[in-house]
């Protein structure tokens, strides 16, 4: 006869029994089905994006599986040169300017932080803690915006979203980790604060650098609401006020919009789904370089901060 | 070096800090081509709206309090479940899969968002075409006020629902193995150890997200109902943010929206103050000592 605890030694894992069958049943299904919810919509719009157009008007607006093979022309013309083409440059140059500046002043104001010792720097950390409990409020945001004359101006999207106080505080815990004896060393050797920023600093952190950079770059390729509250006129519109006008609102594109010259216009689903696409795939390409830092850069914030 | 801290404090100050100045057109006229300086004081006087009972921020806040109450209920818990049952899961592998899958939707838009819901509940969208195709007769979930609410929350459910579990996972990774070990030796099966070790261990991270929430239960789906209140009117979908929107940027009530948004910040603060207390009353940690 076997004792309890070899009985147990047999069937535990890491201090818990092993699961029934049931259970593991019941957790396949369960995980199944959440990330169907997930996957299949995505699916769904991939694939209407890249059905031929008779099939999308037979489907009645929508293709989950396309048969009759792949066709580019919804991409091609919302891509040649029309509104769409217009908002995606705009969305390209507010993510990448807004992100090499985000990032520029977020590591400039973490490290300053970080350094102990300076006059004023419990001050300044307070001033940016305390900035994190309270939102300043739409209106004064908005007054504030038109005083510096950025209203209908790209910059209004990017200047006032360029400091995240949270990411200035993982920035700065991870500088406050870094091993003191290497900056004291290059100190004695005489390195100005700069260059211990600039040589030390930074190379030491391209980790945390990359994921508040990545955090930064989907902010500003998703910037809708300010967007369309600072900007008026629809020349600069960027990707998501399109998206909302022309998918979410269902107003349709018409061949000049779209760029055509006399071609007939793929059918609007095609259009909408390309759209959304387009404006998904950037997303999705960063996505797994995220992935393998956020909860990391994540957590150094919640615990530390 | 404090050179280095200036572009950035800069930032911070103009944005987060001057702005705070605006709120004093909650006590004027505000005329745009006035500005503030030139404005005429009137008191109290926007604040009436909201202490006399004005019908239309009365609806905005119960839509506010309602779907708060809602999200509370069925959003906050919703994650603690997903990562209980990750947690329990023996593959690595098959753990990391699925959290790879379910974190994405965080990163969408919510324009992107609305627009897929839009694709697969539609009325030509995923679902009624295969309900139709197969003799079913089709929904009508978008731009229906009565079904709003849970339109509402199951988007919210969908973008963060997976995004949420990440802290739950980090804290349940922290829990120590050899709780589960003598809790088996003492006879515990697979749910009295999750009662007894597992749950016990969430405790304080749960005590910690609800007092933030409850900071935040004055703002709900801000862009979510921008976008699709057109479809659905402003009775069934008001929020406060949404109030303050339209009445202060579209309406040009610029001093009663500054107001409303202010009372807003004022409450959100104290309801986070005391909350706060109350965890220390429970002896919890809380968001910070003081």
């Amino acid at each position: 006869m076997k004792t309890t605890s070899q009985r147990q030694s047999r069937t535990m894992v890491g201090g818990m029994p092993m699961p029934g069958v049931t259970e593991r049943a019941v957790k396949a299904v369960f995980l199944t089905i959440i990330c169907a919810i997930v996957v299949l919509p995505f699916v769904g719009v991939i694939s209407t994006s890249l059905a031929p157009a008779e099939e999308v008007t037979k489907a009645g607006g929508f293709v989950m599986f396309p048969t009759r093979g792949i066709d580019f022309t919804a991409y091609r013309s919302i891509l040649s040169g029309g509104t769409v083409t217009q908002a995606l440059l705009v969305s390209g140059f507010v993510t990448v300017v807004g992100t090499t500046i985000a990032v520029a002043l977020t590591c400039t104001l973490g490290w300053a932080l970080s350094r102990r010792g300076t006059v004023g720097n419990r001050a300044l950390l307070l001033l940016v803690l305390i900035s994190l409990l309270f939102n300043p409020g739409l209106i004064p945001s908005y007054l504030v915006v038109q005083q510096f004359g950025l209203l209908n101006s790209l910059w209004a999207v990017i200047v006032p979203v360029s400091v995240s106080a949270f990411n200035v505080i993982v920035v700065r815990s991870f500088f406050v980790g870094l091993p003191n004896e290497i900056i004291d060393a290059a100190r004695i050797d005489g390195a100005s604060e700069w260059k211990l920023f600039r040589y030390i600093g930074l190379p030491l952190s391209k980790a945390v650098i990359a994921v508040i950079g990545l955090f930064y770059g989907v902010g500003y390729w998703n910037s809708f609401f300010n967007a369309m509250l600072y900007l008026n006129d629809s020349a600069k519109w960027p990707l998501q006020l399109v998206l909302r006008t022309y998918v979410v609102n269902g107003v349709e594109l018409g061949g000049q919009d779209l760029g055509l010259s006399g071609e007939a216009a793929p059918p609007q689903t095609s259009i909408q789904m390309a759209i959304l696409m387009i404006s998904v795939v950037p997303i999705l390409c960063v996505y797994p370089f995220i992935q393998r830092h956020f909860a990391k850069g994540v957590l150094t914030g919640a615990v530390k901060g | 070096m404090l050179l280095l801290a200036v572009p950035g404090l800069l930032i911070i100050l103009a944005f987060q800090y001057y702005p705070l100045w605006g709120n004093i057109i909650s006590f004027q006229d505000y005329q745009p081509y006035l500005g503030v300086g030139k404005s005429l004081w009137s008191g109290f006087q926007n604040f009436s709206v909201i202490f006399s009972g004005d019908p239309e921020f009365l609806n905005a806040v119960k839509n506010t309090l309602i779907l708060t109450l809602i999200q509370s209920v069925i959003v906050f818990p919703a994650p603690i479940v997903v990562a209980l049952v990750l947690h329990s899961l023996l593959s690595n592998k098959l753990r990391q899969f699925v959290q790879t899958i379910i974190y994405l939707p965080h990163f969408m838009s919510w324009v992107i968002v609305v627009a897929i819901f839009q694709q697969v509940l539609g009325g030509t969208g995923m679902i009624n075409n295969w309900l139709r195709s197969h003799g079913y007769s089709p929904m009508h979930i978008i731009g229906n006020v009565e079904a709003f609410r849970a339109l509402l929350t199951s988007q919210v459910l969908w973008k963060d629902t997976g995004w949420a579990t990440i802290l739950f996972l980090a804290v349940l990774s922290q829990i120590d193995r050899s709780l589960y070990e003598a809790s088996a030796v003492d006879g515990a099966g697979r749910w009295r150890q999750t009662w007894h070790v597992t749950l016990p261990g969430l405790k304080p991270i749960i005590i910690l997200l609800l007092i933030l929430k409850l900071g935040d239960s004055l703002t709900v789906g801000f862009e979510q109902i921008i976008l699709q209140q057109q479809a659905v009117g402003v009775d069934a979908s008001d929020v406060l943010d949404t109030y303050v929107y339209n009445n202060g940027i579209l309406g040009g009530n610029w001093g009663v929206a500054a107001a409303v948004g202010l009372v807003k910040s004022a409450v959100a603060l104290a309801l986070v103050l005391s909350a706060n207390k109350i965890a220390h009353r429970l002896g919890e940690e809380g968001v910070y000592r003081g």
